[in-house]
C-alpha cells in the first residue's frame, strides 16, 4: 500500500454555532493533484486552512508525512516593499539561496523580473511570483486556496498549465480548492465535490486521464456534466 | 511569459535632457506666485498704497535679513533649532515607543490608550502656565512643550500605521511560523511605514509650531524672541523676516523627512496626480 502524504479526519469543525465541516476523510499521495469543489462559503479554505495547520481547533486528526507544506493565497500577498527575488526568499529573511531563487524566477517565466517591485507585476506576473515562493522550501505538498480566481481567463489557462509542470518537475503533491468546475477536472487527478454547509464530501470523482490534457477532452466534458449534476443536487447552484 | 506585461514606468524612461527640462519646467511653475506677490508687494508699497511703517517693500526685508544675518541671527537661528531638534527627538522617539506598544499589543491598548486619548484633548499650549510653575522659564520648559507637540501626531499616526496593516500580509509570515520578532522586523514594521512617516512629519511642524508659542512667552533668543522683538520695538521687518526664516527653516526640515520618505518608500504604488500633458 502506498503511503499517504497526508491523512486528515475531521469530525467536526465550527465556528460559534454554525457547524462548518461535517465529518470528512482526505488523503493525499505523494504526486497526487486533488481538488476540493464546492461554492465560496463552503468551508473549503478552512479545510485547506486546518491542513495548513493555520487552524487548529477542530474535531479530529490531522496525519502527515509530508516534510514541507506550502500555502499559496488566493492573491499573490506580496510584500509591496520587496523586490520580486526577495519574495520568493521570504521564508529565510535576507539570506536566501540566490541561486535557487534564480532558478524559480527562471521555471515560472519572469527571467529579468528579479529586482522588480511588486507594483510593477500585472495580477498574473505577481500570482507567478506567489507560486515561486510556495516552492522556495521544497515542498512536498503545495496547498492552493482558488490561487487563480482573480486573474483573466487566458492568464489562468496559462497558470493551470505552470502548476502542473512544476508539480511534475518538484514532485510536488498538490491540494488545491477551487469554485472552477474546468479547473478541478483540468487539473486534478480526484476531484471532491464538496457539499454546502456543514459541507462534507458529497462525491469524489477520478480523471483517470493522463497529462498533458486536452482542454476539449470528452471525458472532462462528461465529468463536468456529472460534478454539476451533483452540485445541483446538494443545491449549491 | 505573461499575458499582460507592463511596461516600466514612463518616467523611467525618458531620456535624460527631456527630464533635465521638465525638472525646470516644475521649478519655474513653483516660483511664479511667490515672485508674483514680491512684485507686487514692491509696487505697492513703493507707490505708497501701503504705509511703509506696517508693510515694509520687500527689498527693505531683503536688507533687514542681510544686516540680521551680519549679527544676531545665527545666534537666533542655533538657539531655535537646538530645541525643535531635541524636543522633537524626545518626543518622536516616546510617541513611536508607546505606538509600537500599544499598535502592537490590545492589552497595551487597553491599559494606555484611554488615558493618551484623555491627554490628547487637551489643547497643548493648556500646558504652558503648568510648565513654567515646574519647570521655570529656561530651556528645559521649552523642550518638554515642543517635546508634547510633536508626541500626539506620531504617536497616533503610529498606531493608525501599525492597526492599519493588512492582516493578509501578517497571515502570511504566520503561515512561515514566524516569531512574532521576525513578525515585526519582516512585515509589520515596512508595512507601517508610510504612515510611520506622515505622523513624523506632521510631529515635525508641531514642533515648529510649539517652539514659536514657547519662545513668544518667555525667551532672549531664538526665532520666536526676535518675532516678539520686533513686534515691541515696531519693527515689521524684523517680524516678517523671521517668519521668512522660520518658513525656510520649516521647510527645510520637512524637506529633509519627505527625501527620506521618499527613499525608504520607493516601492509605493500610489497616485501621484495628472500631469499637465495628460
Amino acid at each position: 500500500m502506498t503511503e499517504h502524504l497526508l491523512d486528515i479526519r475531521v469530525e467536526r469543525k465550527t465556528f460559534a454555532a454554525t457547524t462548518v465541516l461535517n465529518n470528512i476523510h482526505l488523503q493525499l499521495l505523494p504526486r497526487e493533484t486533488v481538488s476540493l469543489l464546492g461554492p465560496s462559503g463552503c468551508g473549503k479554505s478552512t479545510l485547506l486552512r486546518i491542513v495548513a495547520g493555520l487552524e487548529k481547533d477542530f474535531q479530529g486528526e490531522l496525519r502527515s508525512r509530508a516534510g514541507e507544506v506550502a500555502f499559496v493565497f488566493q492573491e499573490p500577498r506580496l510584500m509591496p516593499w520587496l523586490t520580486v527575488e526577495q519574495n520568493i526568499g521570504f521564508s529565510a529573511d535576507n539570506h536566501y539561496d540566490k541561486a535557487w531563487v534564480a532558478q524559480l524566477i527562471e521555471e515560472v517565466g519572469l527571467g529579468g523580473f528579479d529586482q522588480t517591485l511588486p507594483k510593477a507585476l500585472s495580477g498574473g506576473m505577481a500570482q507567478r511570483v506567489a507560486i515561486a515562493r510556495g516552492l522556495y522550501s521544497r515542498p512536498q505538498v503545495l496547498l492552493l486556496d482558488e490561487p487563480f480566481s482573480a486573474v483573466d481567463a487566458f492568464t489562468r489557462m496559462k497558470l493551470q498549465d505552470l502548476l502542473l509542470q512544476l508539480a511534475e518537475r518538484h514532485a510536488i503533491a498538490l491540494l488545491l480548492v477551487t469554485h472552477d468546475v474546468d479547473e478541478a477536472l483540468y487539473l486534478s487527478d480526484r476531484v471532491l465535490v464538496m457539499d454546502n454547509r456543514p459541507s462534507s464530501i458529497r462525491q469524489e470523482l477520478a480523471v483517470e486521464l493522463a497529462h498533458p490534457r486536452d482542454r476539449r477532452d470528452p471525458l472532462l466534458a462528461q465529468l463536468k456534466a456529472l460534478s454539476l449534476t451533483e452540485l445541483q443536487r446538494a443545491h449549491v447552484i | 511569459m505573461s499575458s499582460k506585461t507592463k511596461n516600466l514606468p514612463a518616467h523611467l524612461a525618458l531620456p535624460a535632457p527631456r527630464r533635465l527640462n521638465n525638472a525646470w519646467r516644475l521649478r519655474l511653475k513653483a516660483l511664479a506666485l511667490p515672485a508674483l506677490i514680491i512684485l507686487v508687494l514692491e509696487i505697492v508699497v513703493r507707490v505708497g498704497w501701503l504705509p511703509s511703517y506696517q508693510m515694509p517693500a520687500p527689498s527693505d526685508i531683503a536688507l533687514t535679513l542681510r544686516d540680521l544675518a551680519e549679527g544676531a541671527l545665527w545666534k537666533h537661528i542655533s538657539a531655535s533649532l537646538l530645541r525643535v531638534l531635541l524636543g522633537f527627538a524626545i518626543g518622536a522617539s516616546l510617541a513611536l515607543v508607546f505606538a509600537a506598544w500599544v499598535g502592537l499589543s490590545r492589552e497595551a491598548e487597553a491599559w494606555l490608550e484611554p488615558t493618551f486619548a484623555g491627554l490628547r484633548s487637551i489643547p497643548s499650549l493648556a500646558w504652558v502656565p503648568l510648565l513654567l510653575l515646574w519647570l521655570g522659564i529656561d530651556e528645559t520648559s521649552k523642550i518638554v512643550l515642543i517635546a508634547i507637540g510633536a508626541f500626539f501626531p506620531v504617536y497616533l499616526n503610529g498606531v493608525a500605521a501599525i492597526r492599519n496593516i493588512d492582516r493578509k500580509l501578517v497571515e502570511v509570515g504566520q503561515m512561515y511560523g514566524f516569531s512574532h520578532r521576525r513578525l515585526v522586523q519582516r512585515i509589520l514594521l515596512p508595512a507601517a511605514l508610510p504612515g510611520l512617516f506622515t505622523g513624523l512629519r506632521s510631529g515635525m511642524s508641531l514642533a515648529w509650531m510649539f517652539l514659536v508659542a514657547a519662545e513668544l512667552i518667555a525667551a532672549t533668543k531664538g526665532l520666536g524672541y526676535l518675532l516678539s522683538d520686533g513686534r515691541e520695538t515696531s519693527r515689521p521687518d524684523i517680524v516678517l523676516a523671521a517668519i521668512i526664516v522660520l518658513a525656510l527653516l520649516g521647510k527645510l526640515s520637512d524637506g529633509l523627512l519627505a527625501s527620506l520618505e521618499k527613499r525608504f518608500l520607493a516601492w509605493r504604488d500610489t497616485f501621484n496626480g495628472h500631469s499637465a500633458e495628460d
